[in-house]
């Protein structure tokens, strides 16, 4: 609420930023009679193919057409990425993409629950790799999640999970994701961000991490309206539009106004 | 006892009649600066209960101090403070603007210039030097004095810091055979650095909290690398070390732009997250875009027996934002 | 009573006659009279929480551990500086309400001196006999920049030690001295010596205060000298006659009302609405840094600045005369400031108008003043707002180095359009007023032509 106050307040002009869905997916017909790896395999033909392969190897170079619609794809292997990867691309509607090669953006995932586990079992089948993981946030310890969110995260995430910008993209923020999602986002790294293996941020720092990230999305705001969190720019509009208005309205109470 | 009670009153009666008449004798006699007005007893009323809600609001900040049960108190110390503040502002302005007489006097603006007082400033300053004969000199000798000593007084500013030479600008805590110690303390393996991820090392035995101490070290593929000519023995393994001052305004390159699928990706690029200057780590961390002016530092580095990553020398270039002359000098070896 | 405590004082001090003139000195009345008051009862809340934050504040960059309240900090390294600023948010007793009052007076300081002096310029009030007090102003909004900027930089969390980096960059960029400057001023390379965080603080807490302090009592004591300027509100309202309402009865409620509705509005803003929550940031260390980090709003203009720029050093060969920073952290707010300085004299001797003027312009009476303080003014906001150009982008998706060159576009174009469709406005309205009057005297003259020959009716 806090948020959409503050996004009414400042974004009066901002643009749908919503990446338009794609044309829509690709469903067979007889759904309910398929078993899961049936469902997935034909899900994945449908929607996936075309860019990540029918082998699921990958497409390495533009101008082969593959799958279904003709579309012109180019997209990294998902053979060998396990569960962990589909799951959190479907699940965070980072996939199917609108284009191939544009910035997947957090949206209403386009898959049903049951298709995206018919899905992430298919192309877990393909060959080996991650399980989903399951974070354990209660474990975690807040002060090691801010160190090391602060040392590996906040560079682009910005300190208290609200997104950024790198050259080229746009970070997301944190505030909608799910403590699975962050830990599947850690270790593998979407789109642009690094990915950080077991050995360099252990499954214990990992539940830190995903604390941290609980706690900021509603940090104690102690001294009131969080103004969102982002500093300074916030502070700088209500400076503006509220302090500075406010007193220019007492001043023209108080003053007088040169008639027409 | 009755006789005297009433005289006493008498009396004081006459007094106070005695002085009403005066006070308004004399008001005849000078009239009145200040015009009169006619009573508004609705923004009196207004001002009244303004003023006691004020009272009200400030016991209430008092209660709130007192009170230590109260929870999370600045928000009531705020409202409180803050809204007796406000009703008494309220009042005075009702006051300023229904109460008090509405004036509008004039009044001549004041000269602009004095002529006759500017031609008596000099004309006292000409005559009192008049005994002196030689002035000239007089003034000379005494801008001398005045000179010498500011610059005597300024001098003690020189010891603010290493004024006179840039030196400690070049040092760094980096040698050949310096050990990287990672994030958590401890030595960083050549085997643990993974391609896609980003780590920061610190040199061992040195001081943590130096611009020039820490380093941001990735792993890229060595077939891509273009690093220049002589640094082709720097990246061992295809592991490279930069400065993670950034060159353009010191601020930490916190952020490790990895694509995930390089055919549809931008390039690998190490950020700096306060004016976005962007450099390649592939080339030896040329500037990509962004306004820094220089590239990167880079690091050598080197593995040891032990399988720990070293330093194979000193930065490639000064660390941090530039200065003039930077550029002439490399960091010792 | 007020006869006998007038006698005491008088018998005292002497003072009745200077006090009987200060009671009916004149204000002339109108609103826009006032933004000056609201950045000086600024700067007194300022001043009395400044204070009060002094007696809890620790300026000391020796390391400590975290071990209060705040659990995403306990156990952390810190400076003492950082730990006692925590601290004041969450252990002293209405700690955290003077802290954000302070800070958001602050705010509300320089944003009210920047309304002053656009009223001022746009005015003409800076003209003879009043140019000192001018220059003056001037200095004291860019003494007030520096101030604000080593107030949130002493604190020592995450976003001041970046800011610090980049100020310490700026000095470092000067021509030719910088190196020296840069190391002069740190006690040594970046993040300098400790020595720098009392400088840092004694700069905050007397020299700038007592420079801002000193320069607004002349300021004060120069525009009484010379009395306020005036509009044309009534024809009496002259070069040379001052119309106004006197300090007492009429202006001392409604200044003492403004004053506190301005602590008002800080107390409130500093109980409701938080700013600048460090323990959220962390503290400060050279290997770290956040995405979004940004200067309190009053030096938005030079991020913008420095983002700006095109990455390039000068060079002569191998020497590096002027690294990039100078460009947006130096020369940009150094034109600025001598554009300020300068705009007396410079009008004076363009429009060859140099007489002392008391009654004021409005926007309109002057096209080409007004078409100039716009265009500068959509310069150096254009500059400002494309300092925030991150935040618009994870707001609203737009592509961050498209805005830059977008913002550097109109940062060289828009001026000029500016300039241009401000004076031709004024113009148009002035030529819409002249016309109006003719309108109305030539009526008049028709009516009392036609009176007399005017049937009933």
């Amino acid at each position: 609420m806090r948020r959409l106050a503050l996004t009414a307040a400042l974004l009066s002009v901002a643009a749908p930023a919503a990446a338009q869905p794609p044309a829509g997916v690709q469903r067979p017909s007889n759904e309910a009679a398929l078993s899961q790896l049936q469902l997935g395999a034909a899900l994945y033909a449908g929607n996936c193919s075309s860019c990540h392969g029918v082998d699921g190897r990958g497409i390495q170079n533009a101008g082969q057409s593959n799958g279904s619609q003709d579309v012109r794809g180019l997209g990294p292997a998902v053979r060998g990425t396990g569960a962990q990867a589909p799951d959190f691309y479907l699940r965070t509607g980072y996939m199917p993409l609108g284009q191939p090669g544009e910035q997947p953006e957090r949206s209403r995932p386009l898959f049903r629950d049951n298709e995206i586990r018919a899905m992430v079992a298919y192309i877990a089948s393909l060959g080996g790799g991650p399980a989903i993981p399951s974070p354990q946030p209660q474990r975690g310890n807040l002060h090691e999640g801010m160190r090391l969110f602060a040392s590996h995260c906040s560079g682009c995430h910005q300190i208290a999970a609200r997104g950024g910008v790198v050259t080229g993209a746009r970070v997301p923020p944190l505030q909608a994701a799910t403590p699975v999602q962050i830990a599947e986002a850690v270790r593998i790294g979407p789109y642009l961000m690094p990915k950080f293996s077991e050995r360099e941020i252990t499954p214990k720092e990992l539940d830190s991490i995903v604390r941290y990230v609980g706690f900021v999305r509603h940090p104690p705001d102690r001294g009131g309206w969080g103004i969102g969190n982002v500093g300074p720019v916030p502070e700088g509009l209500v400076t503006w539009l509220l302090a500075a208005a406010v007193l220019l309205a007492t001043c023209m109470a108080i003053g007088r106004r040169l008639e027409r | 006892m009755k006789r005297w009670l009433a005289l006493l009153l008498a009396v004081l009666n006459g007094l106070r009649r005695r002085r009403l008449r005066r006070s308004e004798a004399e008001e005849e006699r000078r009239g009145r600066i200040v015009p009169p007005g006619s009573p508004e007893r609705g923004w009196e009323t207004a001002v009244i209960v303004l003023l006691f809600a004020a009272a009200l609001c400030a016991v209430g900040f008092l209660v709130i101090y007192a009170v230590d049960s109260l929870g999370n108190r600045t928000q009531l110390f705020g409202l409180t403070l803050g809204g007796s503040l406000g009703l008494l502002a309220a009042a005075l302005i009702i006051v300023g603007r229904q109460l008090v007489v509405t004036e509008e006097n004039e009044e001549e603006f004041p000269e602009a210039e004095h002529p006759r007082e500017q031609e008596a400033i000099a004309q006292v300053v000409d005559e009192s030097t008049s005994r002196l004969t030689r002035k000239r000199l007089l003034l000379g000798a005494g801008g001398a004095a005045g000179g010498a000593l500011s610059l005597a007084a300024l001098a003690p500013a020189l010891s603010l810091g290493p004024l006179l030479d840039t030196d400690p600008l070049y040092a760094t805590p980096w040698r050949r055979g310096v050990r990287l110690i990672g994030e958590d303390g401890l030595p960083l393996r050549a085997d643990a650095v993974e391609e896609d991820s980003f780590y920061t090392a610190f040199p061992a035995h040195a001081k943590r909290d130096d611009i020039a101490a820490p380093v941001v070290v990735v792993r890229l593929n060595p077939a891509k690398l273009r690093l220049p000519p002589e640094r082709a023995r720097w990246a061992p393994g295809g592991i490279l070390a930069y400065s993670k001052a950034c060159t353009h305004a010191g601020c930490a390159i916190a952020l490790y732009r990895k694509p995930t699928f390089t055919p549809t990706e931008p390039r690998p690029a190490l950020v700096c997250p306060c004016h976005y200057s962007t450099f390649d780590p592939a080339t030896g961390g040329e500037v990509m875009s962004g306004p820094a002016g220089r590239p990167l530092p880079q690091l050598p580095l080197m593995v040891g027996a032990d399988g720990v990553l070293r330093a194979g020398g000193n930065y490639s270039g000064p660390v941090g934002p530039s200065w003039s002359g930077v550029r002439s000098r490399r960091p010792g070896r | 009573m007020i006869r006998r405590f007038v006698g005491t004082v008088d018998r005292a001090t002497g003072a009745s006659p200077l006090l009987r003139k200060a009671m009916r000195y004149l204000f002339p009345d109108h609103w826009s009279f006032l933004l000056g008051e609201v950045a000086l009862y600024a700067f007194m809340v300022l001043v009395a929480t400044g204070i009060y934050l002094t007696l809890f504040f620790e300026p000391s960059l020796t390391k400590t551990t975290y071990d209060g309240v705040y659990e995403p900090l306990r156990g952390a390294q810190m400076s003492q500086a950082y730990k006692s600023v925590v601290d004041i948010s969450y252990d002293v007793k209405a700690g955290l309400l003077i802290r954000q009052t302070h800070h958001w007076a602050a705010d509300v300081f320089v944003a009210a001196i920047v309304l002053h002096v656009l009223r001022v310029f746009f005015t003409g009030a800076f003209r003879r006999p009043r140019q000192l007090t001018w220059m003056i102003g001037v200095v004291m909004l860019f003494a007030s920049l520096v101030e604000g900027y080593a107030g949130y930089s002493m604190v020592d969390d995450l976003l001041s030690g970046m800011g610090l980096a980049i100020g310490y960059s700026v000095a470092l960029s000067t021509p030719v001295i910088g190196g020296n400057l840069g190391l002069g001023i740190w006690g040594g390379p970046y993040p300098g010596s400790h020595a720098f965080e009392s400088r840092l603080y004694i700069a905050h807490v007397l020299l700038f205060p007592v420079l801002i302090g000193t320069l607004l009592a002349v300021h004060l004591a120069l525009v009484a000298a010379r009395h306020h300027t005036q509009f044309r509100t009534s024809p009496r309202a002259t070069e040379k006659r001052l119309i106004g309402v006197p300090t007492f009865p009429g202006q001392a409620p409604r200044s003492l009302g403004l004053m506190l509705a301005v602590a008002a509005m800080l107390v409130l803003l500093g109980g409701l609405v938080q700013i600048n929550p460090i323990w959220q940031w962390g503290p400060y260390d050279v290997a770290l840094g956040t995405n979004g980090a940004q200067p309190d709003w009053y030096l938005g203009w030079l991020i913008g600045a420095l983002r700006l720029m095109p990455g390039f050093d000068v060079t002569i060969g191998d020497y590096t005369l002027v690294p990039n920073p100078f460009w947006g952290g130096a020369l940009f707010p150094l034109i600025v400031v001598a554009v300020m300085l300068l705009i007396p004299f410079a009008e004076g001797r363009l429009t060859g108008d140099r007489g002392p003027h008391n009654v004021l312009d409005r926007p309109r009476d002057a096209p080409g003043r007004t078409a100039f303080g716009l265009a500068f003014l959509t310069w150096v906001v254009l500059i400002f707002v494309a300092g925030s150009a991150d935040r618009a982008t994870v707001f609203f998706g737009a592509d961050y180095e498209t805005q830059m060159w977008i913002y550097r576009a109109l940062v060289v174009f828009a001026p000029f359009v500016v300039f241009v469709i401000a004076r031709r406005v004024c113009r148009e309205l002035q030529l819409a007023e002249r016309l109006a009057e003719d309108r109305r005297a030539a009526e008049d003259e028709a009516e009392q032509v036609s009176l007399p020959v005017s049937p009933v009716g």
